[in-house]
């Protein structure tokens, strides 16, 4: 039997083969089990014989070389691999249920279920990208979901890593990818900039709100590159109900310049999850798309014509464009706390460019009771914390797409800030430390269990005169 | 097995010390010194006592330019190196000199081969800059891994049976697969006078068993080793360009 094919029942490096589940251009995948591993296995192996695409074997050295380093819910366990000296396999978990691809046999989908879908797929690109990885290849078939609710990614055969070798870059001049998702850059040949796979979930987005592609689905080089001055028709043509936000945040993926698409995954995500927070442009109201004589322009006129410059590296990108959250107290009298706590955020803005602020604020809930909304003098309590919190804002003189305010309903403050910050993917929490000592005994302190339990980095403001007066107390 | 890598020493004491103690911390089982374990530096016979040391307790040395200019009259240097050249032999005794003269110009071990320059012709000492340069050295051995030092810019490149060759700059503490069948040339960073820019001393670590390299950066007293170098003499450009790594 020829080393490249296996067969039911057939054994492989301790792995008992199973069911042949797929076959694909450049691989098939088997199941399998293995005694050392108590989870379902998947085994893929190359597609190598005469007349194959030769892409097949370098794309496999890539998912070999990129699956072992990859860690989290995100991606596919991996657990091991065969090189071509010997019999080329690769050997991962295998993630049960289906992948996005069936449901391309019903859209157009809901509205919210396309956006839930959308944010996890972002999670998973944003966990990715912070691996150093653009997968290049996003789209319905590669999508896979953990019984938990995770949005799996699969198939690195495409994928390029910031820190290893990029193998399909030297040895194809010819583009990969496939043809629908592939983002302008990618066609154009440049593969390491993560925000590709942003111009991918956004066409993905599209064709499941709108049953259409945006750019079709070319087979020729002319084809492919079209999408580089031809914009798509707004989802709205096709989906009268598509909310403005959304089709704003559908439009900014799909971007030809990858600098004006979300700067990353996680700020999509976080647009996803908040459209109230969804900054509206142009792009939003569209109904059509753009006229002749400025998609001619740009077609021929060099200086309309996009470039594609060297694009910062995967990782780099989170560090440049971070979510910042701060958590401000609007209750807390004393002022000093609050220019402190402004005056560190605008610091920390300053030298980020790319960086968002979410502003937060609890609004505590009685443990016992219901709370009403409404207090004594009958305004809304929720929209009054909002009201504070623009005003604690405004003198930072962020404009508005920098920044976004949101009030957490919770009994436990902590708790809710560390929820927000987990949820979205924040890098970096600012929290002030509660002034008079005696409210702190009494209630604990929110920043020092927010110091000790949040997944990222946190600064504790304090004014000076405030711990003075706090410790004489 | 994992394999220290050390190229380019240079008489170097504080930078080699640190990486020889950084790559026992790693776990490294075996020891290859691939040439120029003289010259520039202020502590030439230590370092040749060193080399010396390790070599009887099994490591490999290799002969780079370095080491046979100052064993044997040879030009083509520059005035610096050879203002160096021209030092080190006075400090150096006749055991080191003839422990220097005699090492081999390359090692082949299993798939593996050590050599200090361009592994094509070694006793040229060619530098191996760019892709064109690596093809050609590839093309001139038959082993599947070449490790060579020389350019004091860490490189690494890869060639396929279709020819086509990647080259790619490493990234320290970042294991890279050698993937077979490919083929593959890494140039190793300077332990003792790196110029890439970083002035912290490199060296690299093969492991056998996963096929991997990666590229180690230490940092060590390079203000120390500056002050050796000015102390003894020697050209000054060669202690400041310690400090910035150029």
């Amino acid at each position: 039997m020829s080393p490249l094919t296996l067969a039911e029942g057939e054994e492989l490096d301790g792995f008992r083969i199973g069911r042949r589940v797929h076959t694909g251009g450049m691989a098939a995948l088997w199941e399998a089990s293995h005694p050392n591993y108590d989870f379902p296995i998947l085994v893929k192996i190359p597609r190598l014989a005469e007349g194959e695409d030769p892409a097949a074997i370098v794309s496999f050295e890539m998912e070999q070389m990129i699956l072992p380093r990859l860690s989290g819910p995100h991606v596919p366990r991996f657990v091991a691999a065969g090189g071509f000296d010997r019999r080329p396999y690769l050997a991962m978990e295998r993630i049960p249920g289906p992948s996005l691809l069936p449901l391309v046999q019903n859209v157009p989908l809901p509205i919210a279920e396309v956006v839930a879908i959308g944010a996890r797929v972002a999670d998973a690109l944003e966990a990715l990208h912070r691996q150093h990885v653009v997968h290049l290849d996003v789209k319905p078939s590669n999508i896979l979901t953990r019984p938990t609710g995770e949005a799996v990614l699969v198939d690195f055969g495409l994928s390029h890593h910031a820190q290893l070798p990029d193998l399909m870059e030297e040895e194809f001049r010819l583009p990969y990818g496939t043809a629908p998702y592939m983002a302008p850059e990618q066609v154009m040949g440049r593969r390491s900039d993560p925000r590709s796979d942003l111009f991918a979930l956004g066409t993905l987005l599209y064709f499941f709100i709108t049953r259409e592609r945006p750019h079709g689905d070319p087979q020729t080089m002319s084809g492919l590159k079209r999408r580089l001055w031809r914009d798509p028709h707004p989802p709205k043509r096709f989906r009268r109900d598509c909310p403005d936000w959304l089709q704003e945040v559908i439009l900014r993926c799909l971007e030809v310049q990858p600098e004006r698409r979300h700067p990353t995954a996680a700020q999509l995500a976080y647009d996803l999850r908040h459209p109230e927070g969804v900054v509206l442009t142009a792009r939003a109201r569209k109904t059509k798309q753009d006229g002749w004589s400025k998609t001619i322009q740009r077609r021929f006129h060099p200086d309309h014509q996009p470039r594609f410059d060297r694009a910062p590296k995967a990782a780099e990108y989170a560090a440049l464009a971070p979510i910042v959250a701060v958590a401000v107290d609007v209750t807390e009298r004393d002022t000093a706390v609050h220019s402190a706590l402004r005056e560190t955020v605008g610091r920390i803005l300053a030298t980020l460019p790319g960086a968002r602020l979410a502003c937060l604020n609890v609004l505590r809930q009685n443990r016992i009771a219901l709370d009403s909304t409404l207090d004594e003098s009958g305004r809304n309590k929720h929209l009054q914390r909002l009201v504070e919190l623009r005003h604690w804002a405004l003198p930072l003189g962020l404009p508005e797409g920098r920044v976004t305010f949101h009030v957490l309903e919770a009994v436990n403050p902590a708790a809710a800030i560390l929820e927000h910050a987990r949820k979205n993917a924040v890098d970096h929490i600012v929290i002030g430390a509660r002034a008079r000592s005696l409210r702190r005994r009494m209630l604990g302190s929110v920043s020092s269990e927010v110091a000790a339990e949040a997944p990222c980095s946190v600064t504790v403001v304090r004014s000076r005169s405030t711990v003075a007066v706090g410790e004489a107390a | 097995m994992r394999i220290a890598i050390f190229s380019d020493i240079h008489a170097n004491r504080e930078a080699f010390e640190a990486c020889l103690e950084d790559s026992a911390r790693r776990g490294a089982e075996r020891i290859v010194l691939l040439g120029d374990l003289v010259g520039y530096g202020a502590d030439p016979a230590w370092v040749v006592w060193r080399a010396m040391e390790l070599a009887s307790q099994g490591a490999i040395v290799i002969k780079g330019n370095h080491d046979e200019a100052a064993v044997t009259n040879r030009g083509g240097m520059n005035p610096d190196a050879a203002a160096a050249v021209e030092w080190t032999r006075h400090a150096l005794d006749a055991e080191a000199k003839a422990f220097l003269k005699a090492l081999p110009l390359e090692v082949e071990e299993e798939d593996r081969l050590f050599v200090h320059a361009d592994p094509a012709d070694p006793a040229k000492w060619n530098y191996i800059l760019d892709a064109e340069d690596a093809r050609r050295g590839l093309d001139g051995t038959h082993a599947r891994v070449v490790l060579c030092g020389h350019v004091h810019v860490p490189a690494l490149y890869g060639l396929t049976a279709a020819a086509k060759l990647v080259s790619f700059r490493p990234v320290a503490e970042v294991p890279i697969p050698l993937l077979r069948p490919r083929r593959w040339l890494a140039v190793l960073g300077a332990v003792g006078q790196p110029r890439d820019g970083d002035p912290a001393a490199a060296y690299s670590m093969l492991d056998e068993a996963a096929n991997e390299i990666t590229l180690l950066r230490v940092p060590y007293d390079a203000v120390t080793t500056a002050e050796k170098v000015r102390a003894a003499g020697l050209p000054p450009s060669l202690a400041t360009r310690l400090l910035r790594g150029r």
